[in-house]
């Protein structure tokens, strides 16, 4: 059998951002039908590689090749006329735009000039149709959920792609049925022929779909190799350098080991977002809240951390009702918020690494204690090497920091305010398998020092890990809280999957 | 209704209840007269607010319109006053180089990533002070084409008098319309001012989209500088002194956004109409002094800003994605 023909190339690559070298004489090959997991740590190097193979930055040194000849693209706009079709890692595409617009922009078909902005919205629902997404393709793209989004961009893509398709963690805000479908598509573009390059830090996902693996480290090639050759603790290995000891540390906190309750909210919603909820958080307990996406998951943090005002329902606070009508409030009665859409509501892209993570307990402080350098320093210092943030050095732009990166900063910032109670929506999206094992011992962690948190999340796995308590969110209402021996991934799944037979009914 | 669309609701409403008022107050104000009238004597104002759209869409602001219209006025009446040059000649020469200059300050927008700001105040002085060194002083034009082409128009029922002027504007307007909604570079200038991080990764073509916005913004005030100049029938080195802040002012009362991304064309047509309605009140009135425009537009302004904030800062409703499962 001969080996099928390798479409796009880069050889000897080097990427220097002023003293940093990014990417040190990097070599990837990829073939015609086939799925190429990049894989390494956060900061590692690939987005940077796949924004050098598609154009978004130039090489320092070395050559990108397409079809065996050397080419130099420009912009993005170059790669995607070669037919190389991208979701890059910071997905957002034009919030301001209708979602059929975004799908098309730039390559909207025109008559005597003008756009045929039927023909678009036919195409569009086409499209997404394949993607079993039913959305208004007229209407704003930012009114849509980050999922939805990530989805338009992956569909973007791949209309673009008539060669290479190149995915950096598309998955990140998906649930496990759009994972599904996408991987559907995925095999599909793989049969007619195209090489498709798959960035993730989800292992099992990288061996359900990919053919081959290229790991980086610290912006050095490792190496690559068939995934039918590999196990996934061999994989890890060559990703952190070193093994890893207990991936996924169960230690399930036993309920009863919880302390008084902290926090009790009674019958707090509000119309149209989140149905009423009665729930208490305890000192030193993890509440973990599972549910599909769009089921009121995010809504529910954002209602308690004062973000949307609840309209229902009183807050009482060790004894004492408190009001939580913004989210300057909940920081003054203690509460952090680590969101979901850090990209939207995260980080302040041009402030430095250092500024954001002190920016909360700067607030907390108020107006008047300004934190000194020093003490800027300090704590970053401290928070930086407790979660390993890896940055040049923090005074860079957060923007600069890698995807995986800027999650751990945000993550430290609520830390250092030193809350009671810490909300967390999918605190490990985007973050590699040895600062994900590192997360997930931190919220235990917190835990016995007896925080309440309350942990949203798509991974059971995990949520499984570190919850005392797991709420099930279906339809904008909690619907399950489940206990001790319940909390598995098994019966949670049941308890999300309920709801699809009613809806059925 | 689509969120940028209220903005836009706002200012009709406010413009067709403001004329009611208006026409309850003075009847004839309701008169194709009246309404001929203001079309002429806003076309100016309205063709250059037409570039500011696009620029402000995009996410910039030009300041240097209004000097481009002083500049393109003068060196039109040198040109026929002073070499004997036809008039369609003049302007062909002038807009030739008004574009030349908004593409000139684009390139620099782009290239150097200095904002727009600057760079379009840096323009505006050179601007002025260009036109300053070619005559200080007003120049006359006496020209046979002038008295031809500023007294045609077209009558209305009614009696009122849509001049060649008044109708350049509308045409104006209508073009650029569809330019901004139904074209790939509209498509791109709204990307721009959406976020220009993704619309380079999106493979929007950020340097040309960049120049061009320009070009066309000064390309426009240009043409303004045209119709102003067979308005008035001279050049002079201060005329439209601030008019780049009444555009700006006709924008932002049209529904655009200042930050850019968000806004109608059409939207700017009334925000412009606004302003006249409120001067041709004031002259109705006789007894107000003229400033009272600078007020009422000012408060106008107010107004609109903080209606923007309230339909755009409130977080965009997340709608609900539904699953075929
Ligand atoms: N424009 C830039 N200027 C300076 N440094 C940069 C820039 N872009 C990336 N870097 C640095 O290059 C390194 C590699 O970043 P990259 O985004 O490629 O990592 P990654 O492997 O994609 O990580 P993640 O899994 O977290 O997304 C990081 O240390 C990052 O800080
Ligand atoms: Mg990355």
């Amino acid at each position: 059998m001969t080996e099928p023909a390798t479409v796009l190339q880069a050889r000897g690559v080097v990427k220097v951002f002023g003293q940093h070298r990014a990417l040190d004489d990097v070599s990837i090959d990829l073939r015609a039908g086939e799925v190429h997991a990049l894989l390494g740590e956060n900061g590692a190097g690939k987005s940077t590689l796949i924004k050098i193979l598609t154009g978004a930055y130039q090489a320092t040194e070395g050559e990108v090749l397409l079809e065996g000849q050397p080419v130099r693209f420009a912009d993005p706009l170059q790669a995607q006329a070669a037919g190389i079709g991208t979701v890059y890692q910071e997905v957002n595409l034009l919030p301001n735009r209708s979602v059929a617009e975004n799908l098309f922009l730039g390559h909207q078909p025109t008559r005597f000039g003008f756009v045929q902005k039927k023909v678009i919205y036919a195409k569009a629902r086409a499209v997404l149709a394949t993607y079993g997404l039913d959305v208004d393709v007229r209407a704003e793209l930012g009114s849509y959920s980050v999922a939805v989004q990530q989805i338009v961009a992956i569909a973007r893509a791949v209309e673009l792609s008539g060669k290479v398709l190149v995915l950096d963690e598309p998955t990140a805000s998906l649930d496990r049925n759009e994972v599904d479908r996408l991987f559907d598509i995925i095999r599909q573009l793989k049969a007619r022929g195209l090489a498709i390059i798959f960035i993730t830090h989800f292992l099992d996902q990288v061996f359900a779909i990919s053919d081959r693996m290229t790991v980086l480290r610290n912006g050095k090639l490792i190496g690559t190799s068939s995934l039918k050759d590999v196990s996934p603790t061999d994989v890890v290995r060559m990703m952190l350098g070193k093994d890893l000891e207990i991936l996924h540390p169960v230690s399930t906190a036993a309920e009863g080991a919880s302390g008084p309750v902290m926090l009790s909210f009674d019958g707090f919603g509000k119309p149209g977002k989140v149905a009423p909820v009665t729930l208490d958080i305890h000192r030193g307990e993890v509440v973990g809240v599972a549910g599909l996406l769009g089921s009121g998951r995010t809504e529910l943090a954002r209602l308690m951390f004062g973000v949307d005002t609840a309209e229902s329902g009183k807050v009482t606070m060790n004894g004492k009702e408190i009001s939580l009508r913004s989210p300057v409030q909940a920081v003054q009665a203690g509460f952090g918020f680590c969101p979901e859409d850090r990209k939207a509501d995260g980080i302040f892209g041009d402030l430095s690494v250092r500024e954001n993570l002190i920016i909360a307990l700067q607030a907390k402080l108020g107006w008047f204690k300004a934190l000194n350098r020093d003490e800027q320093l300090e704590i970053a210092g401290r928070y930086a090497e407790a979660l390993d943030i890896r940055a040049a050095n923090h005074d860079m732009p957060i923007k600069l920091l890698s995807g995986g990166n800027q999650q751990k900063v945000i993550l430290g910032r609520w830390l250092a305010i030193d809350p009671n109670f810490l909300i967390l929506d999918e605190p490990t999206r985007g973050i590699d398998v040895g600062a994900h094992a590192e997360i997930v011992r931190t919220i235990n962690r917190l835990r016995e020092d007896g925080l309440g948190l309350l942990v949203i999340s798509s991974e059971l796995d995990e949520i499984v890990a570190y919850s005392s308590r797991v709420v099930v969110m279906r339809d904008r209402q909690m619907v399950a809280e489940l206990h001790g021996q319940d909390i598995s991934p098994k019966i949670i799944v049941q308890a999300i999957a309920a709801q699809h037979q009613e809806a059925a009914e | 209704m689509n969120r940028s669309l209220r903005p836009l609701a706002a200012t009709a409403i406010i413009f067709l209840l403001c004329y009611l008022a208006a026409v309850i107050q003075f009847p004839s104000m309701l008169s194709t007269r009246v309404l001929g009238n203001f079309l002429t004597d806003n076309a100016f104002l309205g063709i250059t607010a037409v570039g500011m759209t696009f620029v402000i869409l995009s996410g910039g602001i030009d300041l240097s319109v209004g000097a481009v219209i002083g500049f393109t006025g003068v060196l039109i009446a040198v040109l026929i006053s002073h070499f004997g040059m036809h008039p369609l000649a003049a302007f062909a020469v002038t807009l030739t180089i008004a574009a030349l200059f908004g593409a000139a300050m684009g390139a620099a927008i782009h290239y150097m990533q200095v904002p727009s700001f600057i760079v379009t105040l840096a323009g505006m002085f050179l601007a002025r002070g260009a036109a300053s060194v070619i005559s200080p002083d007003s120049i006359p034009i006496n020209h046979d084409f002038y008295t031809s082409v500023s007294q045609a128009y077209l009558l209305m029922p009614g009696g009122g008098r849509l001049s060649l002027i008044g109708g350049i504007m509308v045409l104006v307007f209508v073009v650029g319309a569809l330019v901004a909604h139904r074209t790939r570079f509209g498509s791109y200038v709204y990307a721009l001012g959406g976020n220009t991080t993704s619309a380079a990764l999106m493979g929007v073509p950020v340097a040309r989209t960049t120049i061009l916005i320009y070009t066309l913004s000064s390309f426009l005030a240009g043409l303004s500088g045209v119709i102003f100049s067979l308005y008035t029938s001279a050049g002079y080195s201060l005329a439209a002194v601030g008019v780049e802040l009444d555009a700006i002012g006709a924008v932002v009362i049209g529904g655009t956004l200042l930050t850019g991304g968000y806004g109608f064309v059409a939207g700017t047509f009334i925000g412009v109409m606004l302003m006249g309605l409120v001067q041709t009140y004031i002259i109705f009135d006789g007894t107000l002094s003229s400033w009272w425009t600078k007020i009422v537009i000012g408060v106008l302004l107010f107004m609109f800003i903080l209606l923007q904030r309230i339909v755009f800062a409130a977080s965009a409703p997340r709608k609900k994605a539904f699953w075929k499962v």
